[in-house]
């Protein structure tokens, strides 16, 4: 096959593309700008997209001896994937940019433009296992190392984007693919793992939020209330909370309990932050939107587990499908039979049969 | 097999140049040394300084040997810029063009930013060619105010040769120096310096069948520069570090060839690249041809051919190609391999599009009609792929 090796400079990609070579596949290697002005704030990113990060990824390319280029997805990205993290923040919600980014860029964007230009794949270097199912569909399991297992953020991936995907680590514990990059005399081996958000350069998504949705947020400024509606300060806008958070209320008066309090609820349009002990956080159900279906979409109710966060617990639940949803919106509601806690709306709410993605939705509300 | 059509980035060694620079390389002998070495060494760099002057109309001592083309336009944008406003310190204006090299125009800003130059950048017409009313009346708004103008002898991306007896004319009427980059021009069309009254010129090695990382700055022997490396003063006291020898012969033997060989392979190239552009757009209809038609060497360098491809983007023609064996270019400035629109393509007054799904074919002297050939057969294919997969890095295809 014809494959596009998607390089972020870092050794996951690395070592997936030189093993796709090793596989017999004709391999080209790109590295995706992402940001429109790679002068100024790119240079100093942890993430995917500094300048350091292209050359890492270019010189990764030169040992693995393929072709390598650098495409410019800068503006699709901000579109796509900046736009909607802050209209979420704003919105009151958590949204988890890297699946929205493999959903519309590296297994769109990228997709459709590889296999316009003639080729058949994007292979990348995401934890996780495909498989050819008796149905002759393409499966997606978790990968062998649950350290590492990104199946969560590849839960978007609709069957026509897994027939083109190539995952070729899945199989491979971590520490493995690091002595498999050394072996093979990429310099990357030791580079360590991105874990921010590749577009907020010093980590900071509060104070990125502050400056991008500042004072044009409508909901700057609020007040903070306890579960009986007594206010107990105020905040400086609603999309710096997410539910669950504990750190950073600052909140003068201490709980008549002595407990930590937690965010329980956020209005975005009122501006209101709702908090209240660790039980309240319980949830027993969701409703989920915008549902996206790896192979055939369930018909009926479905006994299964999901994932709410990344790197986050399996629940068990049951899964049914709303196709008629009082707001005309698909979508599926989940009853949770293991609780779950401080579930944010926003995130993806990804549905397991044991190892094998089912699919995923947005989570939209949740039950207590 | 490999069809190399970016001579313009630079240009295979001639094997001159190649024997010239391999000859010294075994010798012991700092040029600047007192003994029997140091003066053999010495006299390869003066002999080399002597053919290069030759081959370009200068005198011997008019020749500073540097490390190429951005060294040069350094020392010249920098140090005739220092020199003139120590001299006046009311000459803080620098005038230049549009689509100047980034080795011009990133000095200009950074003496802007750091020197409170004022810069002036001229616009050029939809051919690629300097607007001269425009340049003239920036010149006499405030003569007096003017360090010095730099206007490249024609341009890398899409062949456009500039007017510059014209520019000389204009800034001389007011004792403005003149600085060019030829870089692209030696070899390719006549240049003299002295013919052409320019007091500083711009030229480099790989452009022309010499070595890389060497080159040299022509400046007139009255012309004043302030140094830009600072320590042994070993070329006119304006650029330090130990002199590179041998690969100062190479340069030397490359350019003596180059200048040779230029009217020959300027009519070879012309035929080659008219029927070059005449096949591609006879297989690719809509595709259009960049900067001047004129095919002589009094407008277009005789290697340049530059083209739009409307719906497609650059960067997919060139890789489809390059998966091909056929080598060519964006012609756009490279930030991190991050592709840009070139801004030489936005100052002819393209639009962002327009200037994105652009390739520049650029000939030199291994070119041959199989090169031609191969590209015509395949440019076809690669442009209906390419229009295919679309803009999409644009946004302009989403459903």
């Amino acid at each position: 096959m014809r494959v596009l090796a998607a390089m972020s400079g870092g050794v996951d990609s690395a070592v997936a593309a030189a093993r796709a070579v090793e596989a017999g596949h004709d391999v080209t290697g790109i590295h995706l700008a992402l940001s429109r002005n790679p002068k100024s704030y790119r240079t100093g990113a942890r993430g995917c997209c500094t300048i350091e990060d292209s050359n890492d990824a270019r010189r990764a390319a030169d040992v693995i001896g393929i072709p390598f280029y650098v495409w410019d997805m800068s503006d699709r990205f901000h579109e796509d994937v900046v736009e909607d993290f802050l209209a979420e923040y704003a919105g009151g919600r958590t949204p988890n940019p890297c699946l929205r980014c493999n959903e519309k860029i590296k297994f769109a964007a990228v997709l459709d433009r590889g296999l316009a230009l003639g080729y058949d794949a994007v292979v990348t270097g995401h934890y996780a296992q495909l498989r050819t199912g008796d149905d002759g569909l393409i499966e997606m399991h978790r990968a062998i190392d649950p350290g590492k297992d990104q199946s969560y953020v590849l839960g978007v991936l609709t069957q026509h984007q897994l027939a083109h995907s190539l995952f070729p680590l899945g199989d491979t514990a971590k520490p493995q693919i690091r002595t498999e990059a050394e072996r093979r005399g990429l310099q990357v081996a030791d580079k360590p793992d991105s874990h921010d958000i590749c577009f907020i350069a010093d980590g900071d998504t509060g104070g990125w939020l502050d400056e991008k949705l500042g004072a044009a947020a409508p909901n700057r400024g609020g007040a903070i209330l306890d579960e009986a509606g007594e206010v107990l300060g105020d905040h400086e806008g609603t999309y710096r909370f997410t539910i669950g958070q504990r750190k950073g209320l600052r909140i003068g008066t201490p709980a008549a309990d002595g407990k930590p309090r937690f965010v329980l609820d956020i209005e975005p349009v009122s501006g209101t932050v709702t908090v209240g002990p660790r039980e309240s956080l319980a949830v027993t159900g969701l409703d989920c939107i915008r549902p996206l279906w790896c192979g055939t979409p369930p018909t009926g109710p479905l006994e299964c587990t999901v994932q709410l966060r990344a790197h986050g617990d399996e629940h068990r639940a049951v899964v049914v499908p709303a196709a008629d949803r009082s707001d005309g919106a698909a979508g599926f509601s989940v009853t949770l039979l293991d609780s779950a806690s401080g579930i944010a709306p926003g995130q993806a709410c990804v549905v397991y049969d044991g190892t094998r993605v089912v699919g995923s939705g947005t989570i939209a509300s949740t039950r207590r | 097999m490999t069809v190399y059509l970016d001579h313009a980035a630079t240009t295979p060694i001639l094997a001159e140049a190649a024997a010239a620079m391999t000859a010294q390389l075994g010798n012991v002998g700092n040029a600047n040394s007192l003994h029997a070495s140091g003066r053999a060494a010495r006299r390869v760099v003066e002999e080399s300084r002597e053919t290069v002057a030759r081959a370009l109309g200068c005198r011997p001592g008019e020749v500073v040997f540097t490390s190429g083309g951005t060294e040069s336009d350094n020392l010249a944008l920098k140090g005739l810029f220092w020199a003139r406003r120590a001299a006046d310190p009311q000459r803080t204006r620098v005038l230049a063009t549009k689509i100047e090299h980034h080795a011009v125009l990133d000095p200009l800003e950074w003496l802007e930013a750091e020197e409170d130059a004022r810069v002036d950048l001229i616009a050029v017409d939809a051919l690629g060619r300097i607007d001269l009313a425009a340049f003239e009346a920036a010149v006499e708004a405030a003569p007096q105010d003017v360090a010095l103008v730099s206007v490249m002898w024609a341009n890398n991306e899409v062949g456009t040769i500039q007017p510059i007896a014209r520019i000389v004319e204009i800034a001389h009427r007011y004792g403005i120096p003149v600085h060019t980059d030829a870089v692209q021009a030696i070899g390719q069309v006549p240049v003299d310096f002295a013919a052409s009254g320019v007091d500083a010129m711009t030229v480099t090695g790989h452009k022309i069948g010499g070595p890389y990382g060497v080159g040299a700055l022509l400046v007139r022997r009255e012309v004043q520069l302030t140094a830009l490396l600072h320590g042994g003063g070993q070329e006119r006291d304006v650029r330090s570090g130990t002199i590179d020898a041998p690969a100062i012969a190479g340069f030397a033997a490359a350019c003596e060839l180059a200048v040779k060989e230029q009217p020959a392979l300027a009519s070879r190239l012309t035929a080659l690249r008219d029927r070059m552009v005449a096949g591609i757009l006879a297989v690719a209809p809509s595709s259009a041809y960049n900067g001047d038609p004129v095919s002589d060497v009094e407008h277009r360098l005789p290697g340049n051919a530059h083209l739009t491809f409307p719906g497609c983007e650059g960067d997919s023609l060139l890789m489809l190609l390059d998966a091909r064996g056929i080598e060519c270019s964006t012609g756009s400035a490279c930030n991190a391999g991050v592709p840009q629109p070139s801004h030489v393509l936005l100052a002819m007054g393209c639009g962002d599009e327009q200037a994105r799904g652009s390739l520049r074919f650029s000939l030199g002297h291994t070119s041959t009609d199989a090169d031609i050939d191969a590209l015509l057969e395949a440019i076809g294919p690669v442009v209906i792929r390419a229009r295919a997969a679309g803009q999409t890095s644009r946004g302009a295809e989403r459903a």
